[in-house]
């Protein structure tokens, strides 16, 4: 029973690593960077739905949408001012670039909102179910991480592989000239892809804070480096890999955390980022990229 | 006069001006201390200048002249830190000179720093660009990780390991147990002081530069500009940037040295030894110019005594930071600006000039 507790709650966690996955990996296949501040970006929404329900005691529906509001907006401003600008820089200036942003993000919610960890109330007022005679307890909060992020994720392959904007992301992620060419507009279809992405991390943030109720400024930056390993796990710039690297990573953190040691979790899960990149460099589902002289 | 100084090479004119700006700090550090116009505050923060200056140096090689971003660099710190405290405080009893026990220390910190640096750097360095950076990030984490799960005790029947807490070790009653998991190392000798500190960064200013302008720094220089060119004319890139690797990881280590016996107790967290103290370093390097030893040494010098001096403003450093860091990543980098530079550029101006009255006198 222990097992399957263990089990259920990785799957959780996963699909909250899933969920930040996504947004790792689509900016990865569209605009070839690796978005540092992407895990900022789901402490900015946990602060955000924390002011708005804890702070200003409003409705959770209410904090949800404000802080998905929030962080669309964020997730697109960051890529107008400072990616924007380094489309054509080497990869190292528009990394060092990104880290500038996480550590800007993280430093402004330290000023606003101190370094003392908030505790979040949780957004999900479902209650858990226990089985087989209490000896299996499932929280509220998983049932809704899991159903969420399914839906989520289901919805979004949808999006990319149904829709004429999807269509435009997949054509850019391909070939940008190529693209341009035929009349997508570039610069929108990577301002779309950021804003997906960013709301993506906020309901992702939102879902985590519920699951692990406290919150600082430093709250985003190893979810997200974790979920980078996901990303890499599955095959960055696939969406199913994300989605598959992210619950299994979930279920691996969850069972070493159960089996092996609460602090070593955190060192078993970047050894599985080492091991995949030495072996499989282009993760479970990625495609094999040739070098051009 | 003036024909001896043109005589001097263009490499060695900036390592020869770098010793020299460095020799000068020495000196009115030097004459502050005598006369006494040294304020405790300043006092202490030398070893810590001298520290960040060898970690940026170190990071420089490989962010600069190797091209590669590692942001694991606080690992090989923490490394040396905690090799060489673990050593200092097993000898302390028995060799109670610390000038010879220091220098042991550096050596030990330094070089398994180093070990680490070719062990991680042989599988790591087969990747390249962003997969580079987040693995080094993840090594950092691992070692942090690990170094706090540690225990390590010594008693007569030799070294006993644990990673769950120090009653798993099974020491004898008169056992000592060094290392102890999140609770680090205590009681170090306070062996570091600025006299070594300086020689250390000394010394990495003179390996640095000679790399650079020796026939390896040019093959490494020119991996990093073009690693299929490079190739194909015979230089062994894999070579080449295990090298580099693990001399950046020998400097931290001695970096690591000396801060951790500046300090009564060593312990591992995000912002010594972790991902934070990683992007400090970067930021040092970037600030101090990426590829320029010369600006590694003046910006550690600007971001460690500044905030330390202007303490009113100390809780917005972080945010200057990070504006500072996309600041300049955008100002270099971005086709406007590079533009808009161009185009303000005198000598450029000049030309144009020069080009139009000629063009007019025809």
């Amino acid at each position: 029973m222990n097992f399957l507790s263990f089990l259920i709650s990785g799957v959780s966690l996963g699909g909250i690593y899933a969920l930040i996955a996504l947004g790792y990996t689509m900016v990865y296949g569209i605009a070839k960077m690796l978005n540092f501040a992407h895990g900022d970006v789901i402490m900015i929404g946990g602060y955000m739905a924390y002011t708005l329900c804890s702070t200003m005691g409003m409705n959770p529906m209410i904090g949800v949408i404000g802080s998905v509001a929030v962080c669309t907006l964020l997730g697109v401003t960051i890529e107008r001012f400072a990616y924007k600008p380094l489309r054509t820089a080497a990869p190292l200036a528009v990394l060092i670039t990104a880290i500038g942003v996480s550590y800007l993000l993280q430093n402004l919610a330290l000023l606003i909102f101190g370094s003392a960890a908030k505790s979040f109330t949780s957004v999900v007022s479902i209650k858990g179910i226990s089985l087989f005679d209490g000896e299996l307890v499932v929280s509220g909060e998983t049932l809704v991480t899991i159903v969420v992020s399914v839906v989520i994720m289901i919805a979004l392959t949808l999006f990319v592989n149904k829709t004429k904007p999807g269509r435009a992301m997949r054509a850019v992620s391909e070939d940008k000239g190529a693209a341009q060419l035929m009349g997508v507009n570039v610069n929108a279809t990577i301002a779309l892809t950021f804003a997906i992405g960013s709301a993506l991390a906020a309901v992702a943030g939102l879902l985590l804070c519920s699951s692990y109720p406290s919150l600082s400024p430093y709250t985003g930056a190893m979810p997200g480096i974790k979920a980078f390993t996901a990303a890499v796990f599955g095959g960055i710039g696939s969406i199913p890999g994300a989605m598959i690297g992210g619950i299994l990573l979930g279920i691996i953190e969850n069972l070493s955390k159960g089996y092996i040691s609460t602090e070593l979790s955190d060192a078993i899960v970047f050894s599985i980022l080492i091991i995949i990149l030495l072996v499989k460099p282009t993760g479970i589902l990625g495609k094999k990229i040739s070098e051009k002289v | 006069m003036k024909k001896n100084i043109k005589a001097v090479k263009p490499a060695t004119k900036t390592s020869l001006i770098t010793y020299a700006i460095v020799a000068v700090l020495f000196l009115i550090v030097i004459i502050m201390d005598a006369t006494g116009a040294m304020s405790s505050l300043f006092r202490g923060l030398l070893v810590p200048i001298c520290t960040y200056a060898i970690l940026a140096v170190s990071l420089n090689l490989v962010v600069g002249i190797l091209g590669e971003l590692s942001l694991g660099h606080a690992g090989f710190m923490c490394v040396g830190a905690y090799a060489s405290a673990f050593f200092s405080v097993l000898t302390e009893d028995t060799i109670t000179n610390a000038w010879i026990r220091f220098p042991l220390a550096l050596i030990i910190g330094g070089i398994s720093a180093a070990i680490f640096g070719i062990i991680i750097g042989i599988p790591v360095l087969r990747l390249k660009g962003d997969y580079l950076a987040i693995v080094t990030l993840a090594f950092g984490e691992i070692i942090k990780n690990i170094v706090t799960v540690l225990y390590v005790g010594i008693d007569s029947k030799g070294l006993h390991f644990s990673a769950e807490s120090s009653m798993a070790l099974g020491l004898e009653p008169d056992g000592k147990n060094i290392i102890k998991g999140a609770l680090g190392i205590t009681g170090m000798p306070k062996d570091s002081n600025f006299y070594i500190a300086f020689a250390i960064l000394l010394v990495t200013l003179i390996v640095a530069y000679n790399l650079v302008n020796s026939r390896s720094g040019r093959a490494i220089m020119s991996i990093r500009d073009n690693r299929i060119a490079a190739e194909s004319i015979g230089i062994n890139v894999t070579k080449y940037k295990l090298i580099v690797f693990a001399l950046s990881a020998f400097f931290a280590g001695l970096a690591g040295v000396l801060y951790s016996h500046n300090l009564s107790s060593l312990t591992a967290n995000t912002n010594n030894f972790g991902y934070n103290m990683s992007i400090l370093i970067l930021v040092i390097v970037v600030l101090g110019g990426i590829g320029s030893i010369r600006g590694s040494v003046i910006s550690a010098i600007i971001l460690t005594a500044l905030p330390e001096l202007l303490r009113s403003v100390k809780e917005y450093r972080m945010l200057v930071y990070a504006i500072v860091l996309i600041a300049m990543m955008i100002f270099n980098n971005s086709e406007k600006t590079k533009n808009l530079r161009s185009s303000i550029s005198l000598k450029k101006f000049a030309e144009a000039k020069l080009k139009t009255r000629k063009g007019g006198t025809k």
